[in-house]
């Protein structure tokens, strides 16, 4: 059942096949063999035995969908009331949320079954996942690797076939640079199409929710149920529903593929160029048309990245203050010094930098020099896509410049760090749809991912052109050492 | 632009963030260096151009001004370091 598709759980659960309860059983079991990749932070069987006992009843009553049953995994930046919900932290150790997040909600209505809670960076700053309180999640295909971040848990959930799909976020590339290293697929919408209503928040005007599988096809399906107008969510967009399966079987005949010089310049590995290369000759024998594009202040994406993200961090996580929930350290002198210690010991170091950088920017004198200034290049960035959409139908490229990391690798040096999210960050800045597929194998075997990404709303289309090489090709099939 | 040991310790103190010594000279350090890299973005001319605050703009969406949530109080309280008779419990403020 492990190595099935979600459409295949679908037709099995609705052809009674297997039960929901039986399919959540052995995925629970799988879970508890496979602890030691610290991918889970919260199990609780009788929860997720529980909603597989619905679902049962549901497929039962001639009610289901072709979600319903299929088991999924949160990551813990989702907040979920049967679950705890930290966010990688150990500011929300122990936390229960009054309610479930939108997403979770909306999966949970389609019939899916929660599995439980994946670990990721702390507040979802990092892309290694090493920012995690609760410890590193190991690479099902390299254990000395990183799984990369921060939906670590997530990534290395799908890769290992300990869910088969999984919820995650993508604020600067956190879904496309961990589905990449992974060896999975992994897409984000674009921005204002899933509801951020319960998704615990680091940089609003960034943060998007997406989902992590191993087929675009899963993918699609997922988003079905996931997305979609949500009055609680102020920046979401009021668009009528859509099947995103609907363009699975795109021609790819005459479809445009931009290739922006900027993404394969100084710094791209050779094995990762190699492989990419080789994904785009899959694409002109499927009778694809190869365009040169530019993204020329594609480059600054990081720079800006690193003064809006942190900006709205900071704002956000002013609310941590040890009094409505949260931390709350053990000796103070007055109410400053409590609320001083608590964020002191109860946020690790990658969130209280970026605290105090967007302090910073933001104080008195600064504003204007910093925040504004990178939001106006922001714009410029988002620009020049909508420009290049205007040549090309999908934009293609490297999602990283290296496969994933060794542990230990870039974590004491948080610029090295930043720098690992080059390619991701512009298509976050845009707020367009992009995702991550498996396209072949770099140094020391590990996996590589090919970015694709399509203008505003073209989703589905997006979704296409990552399935046409997905049959084509089987590197999403390929299955880690020891995990099949 | 490089930032001092005084000027951390006041932007962690406006973060309310608690910092040791150490820290603070670690925290310049790489504060430094992340500051060099986002210099890069200061010398784009942009003169002109709207500052983008939501990739499709749009203005803020307003709900009715109406009650939506029944009284949920225990929930919402029970993740609270400290509390008593349904109120959130902090040091004293007023002697």
């Amino acid at each position: 059942m492990f190595g099935k598709s979600i459409a295949e759980l679908g037709r099995a659960l609705a052809a009674r096949e297997i039960s929901a309860v039986e399919l959540a059983q052995q995925f629970l079991d799988r879970i508890e063999r496979h602890r030691q990749l610290n991918a889970y932070l919260d199990v609780r069987p009788d929860i997720t035995l529980a909603q597989a006992k619905a679902a049962d009843q549901r497929i039962a009553r001639g009610e289901g969908g072709p979600l319903t049953g299929v088991p999924v995994a949160h990551k813990d930046i989702f907040v979920t009331r049967d679950f705890a919900s930290t966010a990688g932290s150990r500011m929300l150790k122990g936390y229960m949320s009054p309610f479930d997040a939108t997403v979770v909600e909306n999966l949970a209505d389609a019939g899916m079954v929660a599995l439980g809670k994946l670990n990721c960076d702390e507040f979802a700053m990092g892309s290694s996942n090493e920012n995690s309180h609760y410890g590193n999640v190991l690479n099902p295909w390299d254990k000395s690797a990183v799984p990369g971040g921060s939906s670590g848990g997530s990534a290395a959930a799908v890769a290992a076939r300990i869910a088969p799909a999984a919820t995650a976020t993508d604020t600067g590339g956190s879904i496309r640079e961990p589905a990449a290293f992974s060896g999975i697929t992994g897409i984000k919408p674009t921005y204002g199409k899933a509801s951020r209503w319960g998704m615990i928040a680091f940089a609003s005007s960034l943060d998007q929710a997406g989902i992590m599988t191993r087929s675009a096809e899963d993918a699609a399906l997922v988003f079905n149920a996931m997305l979609g107008f949500d009055p609680k969510d102020s920046t979401s967009l009021e668009r009528p529903d859509e099947d995103y399966t609907r363009d699975l079987n795109i021609d790819m005949k005459g479809l445009r593929i931009g290739l922006p010089k900027e993404f394969f310049g100084e710094g791209l590995q050779t094995d990762v160029a190699a492989a990419v290369r080789a994904a785009l000759d899959e694409y002109v024998r499927m009778g694809a048309e190869l365009v040169d594009i530019s993204l020329p202040n594609a480059r600054l994406g990081i720079p800006v990245y690193y003064v809006i993200a942190p900006a709205e961090c900071s704002s956000n996580l002013s609310r941590f203050d040890g009094v409505r929930y949260g931390y709350r350290a053990k000796n103070y002198a007055d109410l400053t010094d409590m609320i001083k210690k608590s964020r002191a010991e109860g946020f690790g170091s990658e969130p209280k930098r970026r605290i105090m950088i967007g302090t910073y920017v933001l104080s008195h004198g600064y504003y204007d020099a910093y925040y504004l200034k990178a939001q106006q290049v922001r714009r410029l960035i988002a620009d020049e896509f909508r420009k290049a959409f205007a040549d090309c139908d999908v934009i293609a490229g490297p999602v990283t410049t290296s496969a994933a990391f060794d542990f230990g690798e870039k974590a004491a040096d948080p610029v090295a760090m930043y720098l690992s999210d080059l390619y991701t960050i512009p298509a976050s800045l845009a707020g367009i749809p992009a995702m991550s597929i498996p396209c072949g194998f770099g140094a020391k075997n590990r996996p590589v991912g090919l970015q694709l990404m399509a203008n505003y709303f073209d989703e589905a289309r997006l979704l296409g052109v990552a399935h046409r090489y997905q049959q084509a090709t089987d590197w999403h099939l390929r299955v880690p050492a020891g995990f099949a | 632009m490089s930032l001092s040991l005084d000027d951390v310790r006041r932007i962690a103190h406006l973060a309310r963030i608690e910092v040791t010594d150490s820290e603070t000279e670690q925290v310049l350090v790489q504060m430094n260096s992340i500051f060099e890299l986002i210099e890069q973005m200061r010398a784009v001319d942009t003169a002109g151009i709207e500052p983008m605050s939501h990739p499709l703009g749009g203005s803020q969406r307003l709900r009715d001004d109406a009650v939506t949530e029944s009284d949920n109080r225990e929930a919402n309280m029970r993740n609270a370091p400290a509390r008593e008779d349904g109120l959130f419990l902090v040091p004293r403020v007023i002697e």
